[in-house]
């Protein structure tokens, strides 16, 4: 997938309950997770996690309350430790860092935001922002703290203290925070979940607009798919401590691993989320005599918008340099908006029958 | 018809228990009862040296000072006003050189205490291990009455100001332990993880986040510990503490009415002093507390 991954998790496993290594072995001996559970309290979190994390990009691993997501983010801060595998950061294992270097590695490569905000209530917004750069010992804290909390629209808010706040600017103060280390990694543990629809949307295009300036790499955890796909370059889902599929946003709709994935993106809305790239068809020769062309990132339900009113039924795809490369059709956007035209009325009789007897 | 009486102990080996326990103790503070009490020289003379101080110095600047320290520590004008218009009635009532040695008996203690007790709790607070030693003990010294261990103290060091502040010291430092730690523990444990997430080691963690949020209830504990030695100062009279106590005491055993209300009521102003004007830094050092905004 990713050419240049910044972070790497190696075959990870996390064991909760008493005596985890000794679990772990009865593991690799073929006990499965069930018998592990009921016969020595033994909880598996995570099972075999393999990812490599793109630099400068935002990986969003989606999963359900429960699927280890949490868990899974805590690792690349060393905030939990696996009971077996290896976590990379830039080729360097974290696992072998002592306390020291540990410490480091938290105060100036990798920050994080929280879920339930975690600001210290005893510390005004400005000594919240101000944190990370007192353990770090940088001079000119307080000028450096206030660009952030500017530029996350908190500016004449710097002397409140984060309990009077609503949950949406105790997460901005979250946020710078976490930008005011300049830390080159920014974990965010489902950040946005606590906060109100209209909100969250605010602070997703806050995000979007940071990530654009700021090209960090961003793991970022939720439950919900439009988030994952409004801000995942990649994206992985978790199932009970698993990787079920990993990849861009667009391979969830168009190809699901498996049924688990497929009733996830089941209820989205292609039209937004498909690029019209994702679904082009490849050009034929000498194929080049439409006059409508649409950039390859453009949604599809824009470029449906535009077909119609240009009432053509096919348009040329083109990158960024303005070049023809693949053809979009009416066929083929349907067919990524309702998946189930196709299909015969008999198969979708069948479709009907199961849920019915669920 | 044996098994219906209690299969209690010989009363010999009762009485030798106790001879072998009461002489062994004996013999120990005999040979290093000196040595103890030299141990706690220092203490007699901080004790001492304040009580005098407290006595000898013009009235009217110990009500100053009084008023003015606690301004300080309040920033309170009316609780300023009140503990100047309180002192002086005890004076009035002629129950002032009696309350200075209270006031220098209950400062020492609370000094001992909070050197003793602060980083005893925030030791306890670190690790399950020491708590668990720590708890029976301080629920021990909570409930054995406290005559009891006036027994061995007295033993040891005889009767005075010394051992009267011992007494005390055991008596009230419990609350003020017992809060600290969990005041540390109940510290949101998500906050602590952010502490952790941005690089801070234990120490930051706990000067900077675990202390100053776990305050209300240290701050509680403290104030406890004031009150508790408070009420153990009369109890303390009865191994020659002098002040208050000693008048409620003999109040007592004479059945002098009027006096014991006297002088209880003296102890009541010198609780409300220190209850409020502790209470009062606790808030004000606490500033994020206030004005918080309900629910929402």
């Amino acid at each position: 997938m990713a050419d240049d991954p910044q972070i790497y998790l190696k075959n990870i496993y996390k064991i909760f309950g008493p005596r985890p290594k000794r679990a772990m072995e009865r593991l690799r001996q073929g006990m499965d997770k069930q018998t592990l559970l009921d016969r020595y309290n033994n909880l598996l979190g995570l099972a075999d996690i393999n990812l490599e994390i793109p630099r400068h990009q935002v990986q969003v691993i989606m999963g359900l309350s429960g699927s280890g997501k949490s868990t899974l983010i805590r690792h690349i801060n060393r905030l939990m430790k696996p009971t077996s595998g290896q976590v990379f950061i830039d080729d360097t294992d974290i696992l072998t860092l002592n306390d020291r270097e540990l410490r480091e590695l938290r105060c100036h490569r990798v920050s994080m935001v929280f879920q339930r905000f975690a600001l210290f209530p005893h510390r005004t917004v400005m000594d919240n922002v101000c944190y990370g750069l007192e353990i770090q010992k940088r001079p000119n804290a307080q000028s450096h703290a206030q660009q952030w909390i500017d530029r996350v629209g908190l500016t004449g808010y710097e002397d409140f203290y984060p309990p009077t706040l609503s949950g949406g600017m105790q997460q901005r103060v979250g946020l710078a925070r976490a930008l005011a280390t300049d830390a080159d990694i920014l974990l965010m543990d489902e950040p946005f979940s606590a906060l109100d629809p209209l909100i969250r949307r605010e602070m997703q295009d806050l995000v979007v607009d940071l990530q654009n300036e700021l090209h960090k790499t961003v793991v970022f955890i939720t439950h919900d798919l439009d988030e994952a796909l409004r801000l995942g370059d990649q994206v992985a889902l978790l199932q009970d401590g698993s990787i079920v599929q990993k990849g861009v946003g667009a391979d969830f709709i168009l190809r699901p691993a498996n049924e688990y994935v497929a009733s996830f993106t089941k209820d989205i809305n292609a039209g937004k989320y498909l690029s019209c790239g994702a679904i082009m068809e490849s050009l034929p020769p000498q194929y080049t005599h439409l006059d409508t062309l649409i950039p390859s990132g453009t949604p599809i339900e824009k470029a449906l918008h535009t077909l119609c009113q240009t009432q053509k039924n096919e348009a040329l795809i083109t990158n960024g340099k303005d070049e023809p490369v693949g053809l979009l059709t009416l066929g083929k956007i349907s067919q990524a908006i309702d998946p189930d035209h196709g299909k015969s009325p008999h198969d979708r009789q069948d479709d009907k029958n199961i849920s019915s007897a669920s | 018809m044996d098994w219906l009486t209690f299969p209690a102990l010989d009363r010999e080996v009762l009485r030798a228990m106790r001879k072998t326990l009461d002489g062994g103790y004996r013999d120990f503070s005999r040979n290093y009862g000196d040595q103890i009490e030299g141990v706690f020289d220092p203490l007699l003379v901080l004790l001492v040296w304040l009580e005098q101080t407290l006595i000898h110095a013009p009235w009217l600047v110990v009500l100053g000072l009084a008023m003015g320290l606690s301004y300080v520590i309040s920033r309170q004008v009316k609780l300023s006003i009140i503990v100047g218009l309180a002192l002086a009635g005890i004076g009035v009532f002629g129950m002032w050189e009696d309350t200075m040695r209270t006031l220098a008996m209950i400062a020492s203690a609370t000094l001992i205490c909070l050197v003793i007790g602060l980083p005893l709790g925030i030791l306890m607070a670190q690790s399950n291990r020491t708590q668990s030693v720590l708890m029976p003990v301080l629920d021990a010294m909570q409930t054995i009455p406290p005559f009891v261990y006036l027994i061995p103290v007295v033993m040891l060091l005889g009767i005075g100001k010394i051992p009267g502040l011992l007494a005390v010291v055991i008596y009230a430092v419990p609350p003020v332990i017992r809060l600290t730690n969990l005041g540390i523990r109940l510290v949101d444990h998500h906050v602590l993880e952010a502490a952790d997430a941005f690089g801070a080691n234990r120490w930051q963690r706990l000067l900077r986040v675990q202390i100053p949020l776990a305050l209300p209830n240290i701050f509680a504990g403290i104030n406890q510990t004031i009150m508790m030695a408070l009420a153990m100062v009369v109890i303390a009279s009865m191994i020659g503490v002098k002040g208050l106590g000693q008048s409620v005491l003999q109040a007592i055993t004479n059945q002098y009415l009027a006096l014991g209300l006297f002088n209880g009521m003296a102890i009541v102003i010198l609780a409300v002093i220190f209850d409020r004007t502790s209470q009062a830094y606790g808030r004000r050092i606490q500033k994020h507390r206030q004005d918080m905004p309900r629910g929402g």
